[in-house]
């Protein structure tokens, strides 16, 4: 095989320099599928990720009305219909499995697709590559002017400048988006605007439009070559089913110059269709030769296909030389046997079995939650209490949720085997026997229960009590049970 | 070069000359920035090491050359706490007591407040949860020496009882006995009598009329004709199920021969007032206020 050797990488030993410096990369521009799926898909994450602050979602009065927001000062997330409360955050855990699973389902099938689509880091990086094109020019420009960097232009000092404020702009705007998260974004905006927002707005915007800049502008795809761990993690991850961007090397080897391939033709000796181009190498956001086989920098992006499939379809010869593919394939192929593609397999479908699984525990969780709900401890100092007249009394702490957006009036029961009476301090009301309290929206609300039981039915050991709550107006009811003891 | 220097014939890369098992480790080198950004972490643990604690010492530790201690973070951030409660405190200070309990949000405050404060300044007589002790009252039941109403209870917080204060609570338990009054045996049937009244058993062969007639004559003018106290006086009611000092003979029969006068100190002056309204609060919350 042709195998590129760099001279610099042969002076490298033990008594070398300990690093290698970065060596730019100028991708070229392409046409093709895989391109245009890359502008769709970055047009929807982008438009997601700027634009849904600004949706709205009517809660009622008082209720923050923004679709998406995640309220630190008031411990609440909201999302569409979904009102979070700290002690729910366990779904953002079943979150994190379902989207931890998705990715390995997403590399079980197509590889690093999740790397080379729909990632952050790419998504920025390749919007960024777009404006540097715009500006600069496409690879052999970008190429000549930064290698004429003694002689710098009035006309160069302004594309570089032009550059530069462009891609601050949007680290600015991403800094800013993210922002609007977490708290209402048109009033946020409009503080920005006037320099009224809050110092901690300002802090955060700072920190994403550095990171953005420095990581989409600068480091690139040093980010997933050297800091990103999920390429290590995909690679144990992944089987020979998997779809890759493959060279198939059983098509296109030997390569040879188009004129030599078309002269071997005539004489029909066998040629392979690689045309030793480059094309694919100069597409490629990462720097790399596709041919050199599976490796990990590559991000999967399918820019090499479409670059080679260009090439292909210029020289009459059929397209896919590079393309989604497995090394099962390229074996069975020199075989003389059909491809085979699986991705109804077992990883898939425990995969796929698993997210549902999850998915479906979340969903009845989430379906069921009660919005209404009481928490009891018993006082411990003391336990119980004698009254003058011979009767025991316990008491309880109890914290009631409302997580309504509307106040709501509560009956509270403690029932058990002991006849007992009930008392809340602080309650609003008495109806027949029943202590009322009005339950604040969207709040927890701490009362001191007293629970007595005559003499007569002082109970000899600890017997249970059931303590229930219900909503006068929905009819919705929550309980709990606690314990009666004698002193 | 080196005798490590060696071309991996695949790769067409160099190699570190490391071989295992016939495989050869190809000699990658970091990218410059992230050697870079490694020697810059190690700066930053030296610069670190240097400008906040970091060192433990046998009797001590390194202190750092900023003075950075998160005790002084602390103390720091209690003080802020102390700021913003000053302003809530504001508000109960200005509710009367009946306007606090009747306002959510005010009597959480005045129960959070009055219950660390209890715990500071009450809790060593009264117990943690204010359930008393031998000769200390229990907070929690509805026996009142001094009264269980809200205005009641402050009173007894500010001033206490027997404290020395001029408004405090006075009146004390006789000491029938010592002072010669009663004789022993007197005391004993007097004993057995004041039993009878909470419907406790009463000794064989005591003599019922001789011990009302003593009650009568000696004990009625504070406890009242029927036992039943007097909160005036700070006279405990002798008829219902909850005794200060125990309810057997023998304690009844100290308690009598030799009087009773527990110290409640006085809280004025030490707590401010709207942190004693917060107390006064609480303990009318805990379940015996009338
Ligand atoms: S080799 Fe092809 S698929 Fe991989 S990163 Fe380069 S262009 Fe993208
Ligand atoms: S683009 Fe296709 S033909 Fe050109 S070098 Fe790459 S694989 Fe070969």
């Amino acid at each position: 095989m042709n195998k590129t050797v760099n001279p610099t990488d042969l002076q490298l030993d033990d008594d070398g320099p300990l690093y290698a410096a970065r060596k730019k990369v100028y991708p070229q521009s392409v046409s093709g599928s895989f391109r245009r799926t890359k502008w769709g898909l970055m047009a929807f994450c982008l438009g997601v990720y700027y634009l849904l602050p600004f949706a709205r979602w009517n809660r009622g009065l008082g209720a923050p009305d923004q679709a998406v927001l995640v309220d630190l000062p008031n411990s609440r997330f909201y999302f569409f219909f979904i009102e979070l409360w700290p002690q729910e955050v366990y779904y953002f855990t079943g979150l994190l499995i379902v989207a931890a699973l998705t990715l390995f389902l997403m590399n079980a099938v197509g590889g690093r697709i999740w790397c080379g689509y729909l990632c952050p880091q790419t998504v920025w990086t390749d919007l960024f590559y777009a404006v540097e094109r715009w500006v600069e020019g496409d690879r052999r420009e970008r190429m000549r002017k930064d290698a004429a960097k003694g002689t710098i232009t009035f006309r160069r000092a302004g594309e570089i400048a032009l550059k530069h404020s462009i891609w601050l702009m949007i680290a600015w705007w991403t800094g800013g988006a993210w922002v609007l998260y977490f708290t209402d974004a048109p009033t946020l905006v409009w503080q920005l605007l006037t320099f009224q927002a809050p110092m901690i707005a300002y802090i955060w915007i700072g920190i994403l439009t550095a990171t953005t800049y420095i990581f989409a502008g600068w480091m690139r795809e040093q980010v997933c070559v050297y800091m990103c761990p999920w390429p290590r993690i995909q690679a144990a991850l992944t089987d020979e089913w998997a779809l890759n961007v493959t060279y198939k090397y059983d098509r296109g080897e030997a390569r040879t110059s188009l004129k030599k391939a078309t002269d071997l033709r005539a004489l029909g000796q066998p040629v392979g269709d690689c045309i030793d181009c480059y094309q694919c190498v100069a597409v490629c956001p990462t720097g790399i030769d596709i041919r050199n086989g599976p490796q990990l920098d590559c991000i999967q992006c399918g820019l090499c296909i479409d670059a080679c499939d260009t090439v292909m379809t210029k020289i009459g010869r059929e397209t896919r030389l590079i393309g989604y593919d497995n090394d099962i394939n390229i074996h069975r192929r020199q075989e003389g046997k059909p491809p085979i593609y699986r991705i109804v397999r077992p990883r898939t479908i425990t995969y796929a079995a698993l997210i549902a699984a999850v998915g479906a525990v979340m969903l009845y969780a989430l379906l069921t939650r009660s919005l209404l709900d009481i928490n009891v401890l018993h006082d411990r100092n003391p336990v119980a209490v004698k009254l003058s007249d011979g009767s025991i009394r316990n008491a309880y702490t109890v914290r009631l949720l409302n997580k309504r957006g509307f106040d709501r009036v509560i009956a509270i029961d403690a029932d058990g085997p002991i006849n007992a009476t009930l008392h809340v301090v602080g309650a609003d009301s008495v109806t027949q026997d029943r202590p009322m309290i009005i339950l604040a929206r969207d709040t927890t609300t701490e009362l001191r229960l007293l629970v007595t039981a005559p003499a007569e039915n002082n109970p000899e050991k600890s017997v249970p009590v059931h303590f229930r709550v219900t909503d006068i107006g929905l009819g919705e009811v929550a309980s709990a049970t606690d314990h009666f003891v004698s002193p | 070069m080196t005798e490590h220097s060696d071309i991996d014939h695949v790769s067409g890369r160099a190699t570190t000359g490391h071989e295992w098992d016939g495989i050869k480790e190809l000699n990658t080198p970091l990218p410059r920035w992230w050697v870079i950004t490694f020697y810059l972490t190690i700066l930053w643990a030296i610069g670190y090491w240097i400008v906040y604690p970091a060192w433990p010492l046998l009797w001590s530790h390194t202190t750092g050359i900023w003075n950075y201690s998160t005790r002084a973070e602390v103390a720091t951030d209690l003080a802020n706490l102390e700021k913003i409660r000053g302003d809530k405190m504001v508000a109960l200070g200005a509710a009367s007591l009946e306007e606090i309990e009747k306002n959510p949000a005010l009597l959480a405050l005045a129960r959070a407040r009055g219950k660390t404060v209890f715990g500071d300044n009450c809790a060593p007589c009264h117990g943690s949860g204010g359930a008393g002790a031998k000769g200390y009252p229990n907070l929690n039941d509805d026996e009142w020496l001094w009264g269980g109403s809200l205005d009641q209870i402050m009173q007894t917080i500010q001033f206490g009882a027997r404290s020395g204060h001029q408004k405090a609570h006075e009146g004390a338990m006789l000491a029938f006995g010592k002072d010669g009054v009663l004789k022993k045996d007197e005391i004993v049937t007097v004993a057995n009598y004041v039993r009878s009244l909470s419907g406790l058993p009463t000794a064989a062969g005591y003599n019922a009329a001789a011990g009302a007639k003593i009650f009568a004559d000696n004990c009625a003018s504070c406890h009242g004709e029927n036992g039943k106290g007097n909160q005036e006086l700070g006279a405990p009611n002798l008829t219902d199920k909850i005794w200060l000092y125990g309810s057997d003979e023998a304690t009844l029969v100290e308690t009598i021969s030799n009087g009773r006068a527990g110290v409640m100190p006085a809280w004025v002056g030490r707590l401010d007032p709207s942190t004693i309204k917060a107390l006064t609060v609480y303990v009318h919350s805990l379940g015996g206020g009338k």
